[in-house]
Parts: C-alpha cells; sequence; structure tokens
C-alpha cells in the first residue's frame, strides 16, 4: 500500500513538472512571465553554484531558527506560567484573544522604525507570529491535565515544580509539538516576507532583486527553494514530534493486550 | 482504640467530627455531615456504603487532597492538612492514575525521588515492591502495554515502594473483572500481612469488604454519617474458595448488606445480637 501511494505521489509530482513544461512551450501562457520547468532548473541549478545564494540561504534559515526558538521559549514560559498561577489565565484571556488575531505583516512599518533592515527587524516580526501559536497551545494542553494524575501526583507529595515537569509538560508535549509544527512554518513564511518587503538579506530580498531585473527564472527557482525549505520544516518537525511522543495513544497505535 | 481480634491497638488514623460541603454555583451540597472512626496500627479496614455515599470524598479528605468545611483529620499524632509522606493512595482509575508517558519502573521510582532517596535505594525500593506484586519483569514496560489488572498492580506496587503507614484504597478493584479482582484481593491481604502496613479500603462491594477486612465501616447515605461498624471475626488465614463459602462470612454479609440497605433507607441500625457491633460514636 505505501508503495503504491510513493509511486503515484511520484507519478503526480511527474505530470505537474510535465505539465510545467508543457504549457509555456506550447504558448499557451507567455515564456517571460512562466518559464518551462527545464529552464527554471537550469536556474536553480546556477543558483547553486553561486555562493551568494548560499549566504542568502544562510541568512534567511538563521532568521527563521533564532525567531521560532525565541517565540518556542518565550510561548511555553508563558504558557506555564499563565497555567500554573491561579487566575492568570481569566485574566490574561481577553488581552491574548486581542493581539493574537493582529497579523505581524501589519508590525512591519514598526520593526523598520525601531530596527532598520536588519535580522532584528525580521526577528520581530518571526517572533510575533510563531509565539502566539505556541502559547495558545500550550494553553490548551495544560487544560488538559487529568484530574486523577494531577491527585496522584499532589498524594505522592510532588511539589509545585514536580507536577509542572513531570504532569503538566508531558500532557502538554502533544500540543506543544503541534504549536512547533506550526510555528514553524509561520516562521519561515514571515522570514521569507520580512526580507522580501523589509530588504532583510535573505531568500526573499534575492527574490525581489531577480523580479527587479528581469531574472524571471532565477525567481521561480528561488520560489522553488522556499517551496522546499517548508516540506523540509515540516517533515522534520513531524519526525521530532514521532520520537518526543512515542508514549501518546496517536504515536503508539493499538497495543494487544 | 478499637479492638481487633482480641487486642487493643493504639489509633493511628483518627477521624473526628468530618463534614464537606461542597459550595458552587449558588448549589449547596453537603457530602459528608458528620464522620467520626478510627483505624489502629496495623488494621486493616474496610469502608463500605450505598453509590454515591461520599466515601470518596471522604477518602481524599482523609489523604488530604481535600479541605474538610470542619473536623479533623490525624495521622500518628499530627493533623492533616496536605497529603502526607506517610500515606499513599491507590486509586480506581490506574490507567489515569498510572503516568503513560513513564515506564512501569519510572512511575514506580517517581514518588522516591521526590521523597530524596539515593540511587541504590530506589533500586531496591522499586525492584522489591514490582517483585511482590509479581510484576519484577514488566519494570521496562510502559502501562498501556499492560492488562487493567496488571496496571492496577503496578500502581499498588508504587504505593507499596513509597513505604507508607497508611495505605489507601478507593474502589481500586472496580474496573476490573471478578477473577482478577479474587487475585487482587488476595494479593492486597497478603501483603498487608507480609508488610504489617495499615490499610483503609473504600469499596461498594459487600463481599469484598467482609473477605478483606478485620473491621467494616459501614456508612450512610449522603449526606454521610457512620451507619455501624462491624468486627470480622473470620479467621485470618482466609482464601477465596472456604472464606466466602464458610456459615460466618455469610452471617457478616448479611448483615453488612442489612446495614446498607438501611442506609439506603435512611434509617437507623438494625439490631442483631449474632453481630458483635460498635455504634456509631
Amino acid at each position: 500500500m505505501r508503495g503504491a501511494g510513493a509511486a503515484l505521489g511520484a507519478a503526480g509530482l511527474a505530470a505537474f513538472l510535465a505539465l510545467g513544461e508543457a504549457v509555456p512551450r506550447l504558448g499557451l501562457v507567455k515564456e517571460e512571465y512562466l518559464p518551462p520547468t527545464s529552464r527554471i532548473a537550469g536556474a536553480l541549478g546556477r543558483e547553486a553554484a553561486d555562493g551568494a545564494f548560499w549566504t542568502a540561504l544562510g541568512d534567511t534559515l538563521t532568521g527563521w531558527a533564532l525567531g521560532l526558538a525565541l517565540a518556542v521559549g518565550a510561548g511555553v514560559a508563558a504558557g506555564v506560567v499563565i497555567s500554573v498561577v491561579p487566575y492568570l489565565r481569566e485574566a490574561t484571556a481577553s488581552t491574548v484573544e486581542f493581539l493574537r488575531p493582529i497579523p505581524s505583516v501589519a508590525l512591519i512599518p514598526l520593526a523598520v522604525l525601531l530596527y532598520g533592515t536588519g535580522l532584528r527587524s525580521v526577528l520581530l516580526l518571526v517572533v510575533y507570529a510563531s509565539f502566539w501559536q505556541v502559547l495558545v497551545q500550550v494553553l490548551y494542553g495544560a487544560r488538559d491535565v487529568d484530574p486523577v494524575a494531577e491527585e496522584t501526583a499532589r498524594s505522592y507529595g510532588l511539589g509545585a515544580w514536580a507536577r509542572v515537569r513531570h504532569v503538566l509538560w508531558p500532557t502538554a508535549l502533544p500540543y506543544v509539538m503541534t504549536g512547533v509544527r506550526l510555528a514553524a512554518a509561520v516562521a519561515l513564511i514571515l522570514a521569507v516576507t520580512a526580507e522580501l518587503v523589509i530588504g532583510a538579506p535573505g531568500l526573499g530580498a534575492r527574490i525581489a532583486v531577480a523580479q527587479a531585473s528581469q531574472a524571471v527564472p532565477e525567481m521561480y527557482a528561488l520560489v522553488v527553494v522556499t517551496g522546499l525549505l517548508g516540506l523540509l520544516i515540516n517533515v522534520g518537525a513531524r519526525a521530532v514530534e514521532r520520537r518526543a511522543l512515542s508514549w501518546h495513544r496517536s504515536v503508539r497505535g493499538e497495543v494487544a493486550v | 482504640m478499637s479492638l481487633v481480634e482480641g487486642r487493643s491497638v493504639d489509633p493511628l488514623l483518627t477521624v473526628s467530627g468530618l463534614r464537606k460541603v461542597y459550595e458552587g454555583a449558588g448549589r449547596r451540597v453537603e457530602a459528608v455531615r458528620d464522620l467520626s472512626f478510627t483505624v489502629g496500627a496495623g488494621e486493616f479496614v474496610c469502608l463500605v456504603g450505598p453509590s454515591g455515599c461520599g466515601k470518596t470524598t471522604l477518602l481524599k479528605c482523609v489523604g488530604g487532597l481535600l479541605r474538610p468545611t470542619a473536623g479533623e483529620v490525624r495521622l500518628g499524632g499530627g493533623p492533616v492538612t496536605a497529603p502526607p509522606p506517610g500515606m499513599a493512595v491507590v486509586f480506581q482509575e490506574y490507567g489515569r492514575s498510572l503516568f503513560p508517558w513513564m515506564r512501569v519502573g519510572r512511575n514506580v521510582e517517581l514518588p522516591l525521588r521526590q521523597k530524596g532517596l539515593g540511587g541504590e535505594r530506589r533500586r531496591e525500593l522499586v525492584a522489591d515492591a514490582l517483585g511482590s506484586v509479581g510484576l519484577a519483569d514488566a519494570a521496562d514496560a510502559y502501562p498501556w502495554q499492560l492488562s487493567g489488572g496488571m496496571q492496577q498492580r503496578v500502581a499498588i506496587a508504587r504505593a507499596l515502594a513509597y513505604e507508607p503507614d497508611v495505605l489507601l484504597m478507593d474502589e481500586p478493584f472496580a474496573a476490573v473483572d471478578a477473577q482478577t479482582r479474587a487475585d487482587l484481593e488476595d494479593l492486597v491481604r497478603g501483603l498487608w500481612r507480609e508488610r504489617g502496613v495499615t490499610v483503609l479500603f473504600v469499596t461498594h462491594d459487600i463481599d469484598e469488604a467482609v473477605y478483606l477486612g478485620q473491621r467494616v465501616i459501614v456508612l450512610s447515605s449522603s449526606p454521610t454519617v457512620v451507619q455501624e461498624e462491624l468486627a470480622v471475626d473470620l479467621p485470618v488465614e482466609r482464601d477465596q474458595l472456604h472464606t466466602r463459602v464458610a456459615p460466618r462470612f455469610a452471617e457478616l454479609r448479611t448483615r453488612v448488606y442489612e446495614q446498607v440497605q438501611a442506609a439506603k433507607r435512611g434509617a437507623a441500625p438494625v439490631e442483631d445480637a449474632g453481630a458483635r457491633t460498635y455504634p456509631p460514636r
């Protein structure tokens, strides 16, 4: 079954690439706007040979990774504190619901005012967008703590910190993992957006330059790279999730008893 | 002081004038009205009562998990205001009480870490406790890989490893099948005799209460008071086959059954000269 699924997936992708080759060649769209697959692949090869491309890729990944790490750290810490301190959840709920829907891109002018076009601008946007994904999941996860598990921990003399570590954290972990996976995707979007709009160094800025200089195949090649990055990030996040949650019923599957 | 098989023992656990009223959202529920009883050191006492009679509320108050509205619980002379170190609880819902993210060995070990015991001592206690419930080989399994009965054995092992003075058991076998239940009853009685731990066992099963306990305390329906206390004068050596068909077992279970029925109706204790009873104090 798995093999057949993979074969079908590969066939679908091949058909899509062939369509990308055929449509501009048949003159259905202008080649200047949509170069055939082979020309995009050629541009991708030239990019890979260019040191500046790798620097840009490194810049984008730096902004993504730093921003994600900050967001996850802050989101987990804030989520645990809000969940553990009595009444804090109720007190913060309305503020969270107000701040969360603000689109990160609306903060671009603020980021430029504060930090200009450097890495810190990218980080501001990435962290703002990813933070809420993690925070909200931690808050949901912490609410899922089983009262029997909590009472067991209390009856065996586990203090507040030990209960956070041994009961709340493992309970919330599946939610946290979902939050991190969502945040990783959002962080990439925001990193590229910031580079594209603000001009901070990275793949986004390189796409803007390619577009401005009419290097259309290169522009497409760079877009393909960002797509591949997103794919790799998602696959990586799922692998981490599976490892960390091997005990969880969503991962462990049916057990014969 | 209470009488146990002819000898008197000092009370280890004293519950006096316990009352619990739940207040919330315009509703006021008096779960426990006025409960007083004692459990002597090394005693095996069963609490039985009609369903919904506040047994779990009582056990949570005794375990220091719930603050009573009035009255107090004392363990070894000191008042219980938080879960005391000398007490371990075995819950009915073993699947939720064991942590699925930890292997069996770690589940048993965690409370010992919190106690600050050294690694050597912890390993000793874990191995000993798992061995005495017949699960010496299961330390590396996850709880959810075991059957229900085995999971409850793990929960019992966790309680034993904690080396409590008092073991509180809240309907521990209500969720396992009948045969497993009989095995677990014998296991708990065996462990009690072996280790001299004091057991307070809450159940709704009259036969189980009479089979296991040295003394049965019958609770009234909610708001709860003590309906009757009854000494179980069966021999110390008990087994599923012979004890349960002994004439004295039948008399005692009938007696308890009558009291539980009376409790449901809200009537006063039924008088019966054949059983040695203690009126509620």
